[in-house]
Formats: structure tokens, sequence, C-alpha cells
């Protein structure tokens, strides 16, 4: 996670970031001969307590001492004040990495990460500790493979990945194939050459070893090519390879590791193994998505109780994973499935904070699973018992990347064959390069049976290739692409323009090939959009959200996010807000000749009241992120104000001369004066009092101290007015006019906090009351979310904005 | 099917639209058994919009991929059809339907009105084609003139978007 403040640092925190580091590990080294001590005790006084209560009571002349004011006892928290000061170390060290001004920029995070571990685990075994068994296979796969996979699985660009399926699934299934074979059919004869000493190992241990290292990684691609913002392409590319070649590698394993027992495969034994494959694969896609349907059926009916929602998500993922596991099905194709399924459902259903939730939720587990999976392969490296023999490693290590090129090349130039756009040279090049082995090649190593297996000879040519294909790799990748040129990643936003053309070219396509007769890509899709909107929709989604185009959707939160920035950019236009800020027209009684529509859709406010409105947004608001492209962990840090200001600064030249002319329209609209009256008057008023100006809207309902509620007093003269109320958490959407706004008011029977801000809808404000200032409709189901409690609201917020 | 369809194309034919189209030959055999069959009424037009197989094929071949050997060949005269700009041009022209060479706000609503169904209210459509115009409109016409519409695309893979693959 980039930090802010680490470029703007002048101090160096490399030492602090050292000091740390080695106050931590000594702090774990010196704890661990305490627990081992303390640890017998623990055991033998829980035995000992029950056996005393059996016991008869004559034995009871226990000597008196002195009332132990401290003591110290470490045995019975010991596992989880490791694993926490695991953690602790990670974070520290990924906090330490960003602070050094160039280090992150010149060395990819998961080397510097194997490189602490290398050391912490140098040190344990200097102060003479046994290393822990960090990189269990369990606690590997158990807990540190889930978050990543599904962080991946539910950010993941629907969209790219299955237009380019047909590529990645080739690239997945038969290059790893492909992989596994060469490499363990050549490492067969490697190993007969009899200068190696290794004519024992036979062809099956060879061809088990060739799957388990032939797969490509997906955390440590993720790990890096995240880094180098590669364009969408590629990286879709490599990453949907690496997480789809996890059924082949299951299939493969679990096929050599039965039948090196036996000694020998038939040809029905093949054919086992291929629908195997299917089975595994396909199985794992259907439990992902039964538990996919799952959780979005139960998001709908969440909106009460909006603060688990997240929950949902999350144990419906993870049941998704350990139910493909129990089956041996593959538990990575679960998860993505159950991620991707459930992703549009849910995020149409459940409230803004817990889509926040989640997604930070996500991104941390992910990032800390990731960094502790780098440390501890580290760790695991000096740990492990190796057995160098030059031959096999070498040979392990050229033939992995013999391998992959031969395997990419020959593969693309099959599938270039069937793509439209083709894919050059270079990408070639960056695909053959940037397949990277992880961790799980190595926790795959650590289960196999060391008494059938050259284990510890295994384990050190996969880390051997490990390392080099990370470090060398991953270090050498950056410069390549910017040297190579290849295309980056665009960070610039969707505009509605975009997804308004995107949308029409698909329907267009369709067409096209429903002229032609050619049932491709398109007609599917549309097949399937047709069918989910209209079953599929109705029945996972609350409410009138259901029935909502994905345009609408789209320019709601577009419309959204822009509010909110101008909001906290303190904007001094107020007469010239783009159309952005209201779902609906505020005049409609203006002729229809008004040639600039921008100024049509601006409330127009006395400018104390629009102070004021800004505070309370300032206050109650969240930040929306880009909610479309927020699968790169590493985007999530950054400031959208940065570009969102700039951006937004443009606009306001442009308002500017806009503003000039709009002067003759005065039908309605009152252009107000240049700057806005102080803000510090209009902070104290509204800081000190909530009630002086306001009048809470609800007193009738017995909440007079209610602080959220403001109520706006409808001026005479027509000026538009707001009144903000207390949001209804389950009136998302807004699509018809004032007569949702009446059926909102109805909806307001719970309490909780928020803002809901909509026109009166009594009679004598309607003519004015249709503007919605700067809010839209979305922002009720933004701020829908009741916090923990409904009366620590205040305390939840801060004064502005962080 | 397939032999009478041949002998109502002739060869001249074939080649002038090979010419004019890019299409390979089979393509444009296979393509012609195509335009018959939906040609219900075998009067060698498509139904009410009169279109003979010339514009049939024409349209079609905005829609072949583009390739990237065409620079090897001498580079052609006039810009073959399936550029990015010509396709371009091609879904700019389904959107200016008056072809005043300007998607104005009522051409843009009547679009979006055909994509996002009756659900939506018309002013909400209204503010989502201003916006749409306010954020590609450079020159301040309130229109969106092809440059605009280019240059507002100009991030979007057209090339690959607005392809299909005809099967040789």
């Amino acid at each position: 996670m980039p930090s802010r403040t680490g470029a703007r640092s002048s101090r160096s925190r490399p030492e602090l970031g050292l000091l740390l580091l080695g106050m931590f590990v000594l702090l774990g080294g010196s704890l661990v001969p305490l627990g081992a001590a303390s640890s017998a005790d623990a055991a033998g006084g829980s035995t000992g307590k029950d056996a005393e209560c059996n016991k008869t009571k004559t034995e009871h002349n226990i000597t008196k001492k002195a009332f132990p004011v401290l003591s110290l006892e470490y045995g019975h928290v010991k596992v989880p004040f490791e694993i926490s000061l695991w953690v602790l170390l990670a974070s520290l060290m990924k906090l330490g990495f960003h602070l050094i001004p160039r280090l992150s920029g010149i060395v990819p995070e998961s080397c510097l990460l194997i490189s602490v571990g290398l050391l912490v685990g140098l040190l344990i075994k200097l102060a003479g500790e046994d290393v822990p068994p960090v990189l269990d296979s369990k606690l590997f796969f158990l807990c540190l493979l889930p978050p990543i996979i599904l962080d991946a699985g539910y950010f993941l660009p629907i969209r790219p990945f299955m237009e380019n399926l047909g590529t990645i699934l080739m690239f997945a299934v038969v290059g790893t194939l492909w992989n596994a074979f060469f490499v363990g059919g050549l490492l067969f004869a490697a190993c007969q050459i009899p200068q190696a000493g290794l004519s024992d190992v036979g062809i099956l241990p060879c061809l088990l070893f060739g799957s388990i290292i032939s797969a490509v990684d997906p955390v440590a691609v993720l790990a890096v090519f995240e880094e180098i913002h590669i364009n969408e392409l590629l990286h879709i590319l490599v990453f949907g390879e690496s997480l789809l070649n996890d059924a082949v590698t299951v299939v493969l394993y679990h096929l050599f590791e039965e039948f090196s027992l036996v000694g020998s495969v038939t040809v029905l034994d093949g054919f086992l193994g291929v629908i195997s494959f299917l089975v595994v694969a396909l199985g794992g896609v259907l439990v992902g998505a039964i538990y996919g349907f799952l959780a979005s059926f139960t998001s709908r009916f969440t909106s009460h109780t909006r603060v688990i929602e997240p929950l949902f998500v999350f144990v419906y993922s993870y049941m998704a994973y350990l139910s493909a596991e129990v089956f041996h099905l593959s538990g990575i194709m679960a998860l993505i499935a159950c991620g991707a399924v459930m992703r549009p459902y849910v995020e149409a259903n459940i409230s803004h904070k817990s889509h926040t939730t989640i997604k930070y939720f996500l991104k941390m587990w992910s990032s800390v699973s990731e960094t502790l999976i780098f440390i501890f392969l580290g760790v695991a490296t000096v740990d492990g018992k190796h057995k160098w023999n030059w031959t096999f490693v070498t040979s392990t290590v050229i033939l992995c990347l013999v391998a992959r090129v031969i395997g990419v090349v020959s593969l693309t130039f099959v599938i270039n064959k069937f793509r439209i756009v083709k894919l050059t040279t270079k990408d070639q090049f960056i695909i053959a390069y940037g397949g990277l082995r992880g961790a799980i090649a190595f926790s795959l190593g650590y289960l196999l049976d060391c008494r059938h297996f050259p284990r510890d000879m295994f384990l050190t040519a996969i880390i051997t290739v490990i390392f080099f294909t990370v470090f060398v790799q991953g270090m050498t990748i950056k410069p390549l692409v910017d040297l190579l040129a290849v295309k980056k990643k665009q960070e610039a936003k969707r505009s509605i323009n975009e997804e308004i053309h995107t949308q029409f070219l698909d329907h267009l396509l369709t067409g096209i090939e429903d002229i032609c007769g050619h049932y491709g890509h398109h007609h599917w899709k549309d097949k399937l959009n047709r069918f989910n909107k209209k079953y599929v929709k109705k029945f996972l989604i609350v409410g009138e959200r259901s029935k909502e185009p994905q345009l609408i959707a789209f320019y709601h939160k577009m419309e959204m996010k822009h509010a909110i920035q101008m909001v906290e950019s303190g904007s001094r236009l107020p007469s010239a807000m783009p159309s952005t800020v209201s779902m609906q027209n505020i005049q409609p009684k203006i002729p229809p000749a008004l040639p600039k529509p921008a100024e049509r859709a601006l409330p127009q406010l006395r400018k104390g009241r629009e102070e004021e409105i800004r505070k309370i947004l300032r206050s109650n608001l969240q930040r929306t992120r880009q909610r479309l492209h927020s699968y790169n962990r590493h985007t999530l840090v950054a400031d959208p104000f940065e570009d969102g200001l700039n951006e937004f600064l443009l606009k306001k030249q442009k308002m500017i001369e806009l503003d000039k002319k709009i002067k003759e329209m005065t039908t309605y609209l009152t252009v107000p004066a240049a700057a806005a009256d102080s803000p510090t008057m209009s902070r104290a008023r509204l800081a000190s009092g909530r009630h002086t100006d306001f009048i809470p809207a609800h007193q009738q309902k017995g909440k007079p101290s209610d602080p959220q509620s403001y109520h706006v007093r409808p001026t005479a003269d027509g000026v538009p007015s707001i009144q903000v109320d207390l949001a209804s958490p389950d009136s998302p959407d807004s699509v018809k006019l004032l007569d949702e706004f009446r059926q909102a008011e109805k909806q307001e029977q719970d309490e909780d906090q928020g803002l809901m801000m909509r026109p009166p809808s009594s009679g004598p404000n309607k003519p004015g009351g249709k503007d919605e200032a700067k809010e839209q409709q979305k922002l009720m189901r933004c701020l829908s979310d009741p916090g923990p409690g409904a009366d620590e609201d205040e305390d939840e917020d801060e004064p502005f904005l962080p | 099917m397939g032999s009478r369809a041949s002998t109502l194309l002739r060869e001249e034919e074939i080649e002038e639209i090979k010419k004019e189209t890019g299409f390979s030959h089979s393509q444009i055999t296979r393509l012609y058994s195509r335009f018959t069959s939906l040609d219900k009424g075998e009067n060698g037009t498509l139904r009410e919009d009169q279109v003979n197989f010339r514009g049939f094929m024409r349209t079609l071949a905005h829609f072949r991929p583009v390739e990237d050997n065409e620079k090897n060949k001498n580079p052609p005269t006039t810009e073959p059809l399936n550029s990015r700009t010509n396709k371009l041009l091609f879904a700019f022209r389904l959107y200016d339907l008056d072809r005043d060479d300007k998607i104005s706000r009522d051409e843009l609503l009547q679009v979006l009105r055909m994509m996002v169904g009756v659900n939506i209210s018309d002013e909400q459509l209204g503010s989502i084609a201003d916006r749409t115009i306010q954020e590609a409109d450079q020159n301040g016409d309130n229109c969106i003139s092809f440059q605009e519409f280019m240059k507002v695309l100009e991030k979007v893979d057209v090339e690959q978007k607005m392809s299909i693959r005809f099967l040789h």
C-alpha cells in the first residue's frame, strides 16, 4: 500500500524500519523459549484441574504464599500472540518499504518480503530456536490463500475475462499440460545421466514434480503485475491463466501422486484423468456459482440488518472454497466463480457502506496474506532441510524457462487464428516472461510424502525456481516493459459517453451477427443478458433496482461521485455546476429551446443555505471511489482527488464561460453574486446549535435531538428549497420523480441515520421543489446505512471528510 | 443452395466486391447464400430498406477485423472500409438520423430511449443526454460532431468491439 506520506517525508525511515524489525524479531525469538517452558505447565495444569476435582478433599494443605501481584504466564496466549506478531511484522514491513523513497520503484515488493523472511529466519535460527513450520500446507491452503483469491475473483473484470476466455483457457489448460509433461519428461531424462546420482528417481515422481512446478502462481503474478500497470489485455491473460490452471494442477497432482505409489499408468487411467479434470473444473465452478446465488439471495433480505452484510459475502465465499475442497474439486475456481457470480447482485442490494467495507476488508486481508506468504517463503527457505543437487536444480530452472517460451509461442500461433485482435510478439514475450511460480508450488511440494518422494530435493528445486522467477523475472519485468514500450494501463475513468457507445456497439454487433447468421460472442452474451434481466434479476435483487438498466446505474454512480467531488473541492460557482447533480430536470416548464442544459439543471439557493448543505454533506458523506476498476490493490489507495480535482477545475473554467452566457436567463434563475459568504459563519451556525436554523423534520416522531435531520424552510420567492429528512434504508432507487419521493417518505418508518435530501412534497413548494440541490437519489442508499448504534452517529462522523 | 447462389453471382461481381470490401472469395459466396436466405421475396433486395447485395456487403465490410499486414502491401488509395475511422463513421451515422453530420440532443435521446427501455422517465434520460453532450462537446454547439465522437471513443478498442469473425 503506497503511503502518501512517503514521498513527502523528508526524514528517512529505513533506520526506523530496521529497528522495528529487529525489535520484533528479537521479541519473537525470545518469547519462543518462554512459550516452550510455560506451555508445559499449562498443559499439565489443565489436566491437573480435572484430576483435582475428582480427588476427595483430603489434600488441602497448600502452603500459603504471597498473592502474586504481577505474574507471567505466556503459555495460554502463545499461539494467538505469535500469529499477531507475525501479522504485525508483515504489516510493518510493508509500511517500511514504502517509506524508503526509491526502493519500491526498483524492487518489487515480493522480493523485498522474501528477503525479510530470509532475514527473520536467519535471526530465529541464530537465536537457537526452532523455526516454526510457518508454511504449513494446511495453514497456507485454508487461511492464507483464500483471501487473495477471493479478492481477485470478486473484483475480476468480467468483460475482458469473458472476451478472452478462449485464449485464457488454452493457456491454462494446454499450456500447463505441456509444461508439466515437458519438464517432467526431460527431467527424467536428465536424471538418467549417471553422474547425477539420481537414477532412482522414477518417471512418475518426475512427472509429479513437473506438474507441481509448471503452474503459474496467481499470488506471485498479482504481486508483480500490479506494480507494472500493464495494459488490461495482458494482465487478464496472465492472471486468468494463473487462476484457471488450478484445476489442471489439482488433477495432475492427484493423478501422479496416486499412481507413483502403484508405479504405472494405463490408458484407462489417463482417460479417467481427463474426465476427472472436467469434473474438477466444472464442479468447482458449479459449487462456486451455487454459493454465489445463495449469497445474492440472502443479500436481498438484508435491508434491515445492514451491518452484517459484508459477513455474508465473506462466509459464503469461504464456504464455497471449503465445500469444493471437500470433494477435491478446484477450490480456487469455486472461489472465483462465487465472487464473480454474486457481485452484480450483491452490489445492487447492499448499502454503500457495506460495499466499501467489503472492498476494504478484501484488500486488507489479501494484502496481509500476500505479505505473510512471501515472508514465510523466506523463513521456510532458511529452515528447510535442503538437498542441493546441481543437475536437478539447474535443469529444472532451464527446462521451466524453455518450456514456457515454447509453450507460449506455439499456443499463440494457434490462438491467433481465432482471435480478432492478434497477440503480437511483444505480447507473447510478456506472457512468457510473466509466468511466475510461487508459494502454491512450494506448498504442494511440502505436502508430498517424504518416504515415497525425494521431497527435500524437490523442495530445494522448487524454492530455487521460485526465487529465480520472483527475483530475476520480477525485478526485470518493469524495465523490460518500459523498454519494449508495451502498452500500459489507461488510467482514465470511464466517461458516460464511452459507456453509452459501448453498449450501443454491443447492440449493433448483436444485430449484425444475427444478420450474418453467425452465432458468435455477442449473440450468446445478448441471450444471457436477456435471461438475466427477465428472470434472475427479479429474483435476486430487491425492489426497484431489479429493473434498473445498467446505463442508469452507471450514471447514478457517476453523478454521485461528481457531486461529492464538487462538495469536497468547495465549489465557488454554485450557479455553474454541470447538469450532474440532478437526476431529473428541475424546470419542466422551461421552454425546450433553452440552449444551455447545464444551467437548467441547477438549483438556485441562497448562498447561506448552500454552504450549510455543503457542510452537511461534508460531514456525512463518504468518499466513493471508482467502483469500476478497483481490482488493483494499488489503485485503491491512490487519491482520487488529484485527477478529480483537475477535471473539476477544467469544468469550472468551462462553466465560467457558460455562466456568462446565462446572465440573460432571469426567468427562474437568480444567479448569485460571486463568492459565498464566510464559511466560518455558517460553520459556526451549524456547529453551535444544530437546531437553531433547522427544524428537525421528525419532531412528531419523538426524536427532537436527532442531529441528522435538517429542514430548510421554503422561501417565498420561488427559490427552490431542500428538505433533508432521514433516509429510509430501502429506497435505493428513485427513478420516477416526485412520485418516488412521496413513496420514499412513506418508507421512513425506520429510525436510522443518514441523510435523504428530497424536495418537499407539499404543494406550494412544488414548482421549485424538484431540484435536488447537490444530491442524488443514490445518496439515499449511500447514507441510509445505519451506523453501529443510532445514537453514536455523532461520534462516528468526523467534522470533515478524512 | 450453394450452387444456386454462385450461379446468380457473377465472377466479375465477386471480384468487384472483393476489391471494394476486402472479403475473400469464399466469404463472399457464403454471405451471398445468407443474403438469399434472408431475401424472402426473391427480388434481390432485403425488405423495406431495399438493400441490394452490394449494399449488404458494403455494410458488412465495416465489420471486418482490422488487419495489421495491410501496411505491407501497397497502401490502398482509398481507406479500406473496415478501418477504424470508417467503423466509427458507420456507428456515427446510426446515431445521426437526419444526416446533418451532428448528433443532436434529440437524436441521442432517441437512441438512449431505445437502449434503456420504458421504465426511465424523459427527464432522467434528458439529463443523461445532456451530460453526454456536455462531456463530448468541445466547440459548444451542443451537438456531437464526428470529430468529437472520435475523440470520445479514442480509448475504446473499436477495432475489436466492432469486428466479427467471418469464418472462411
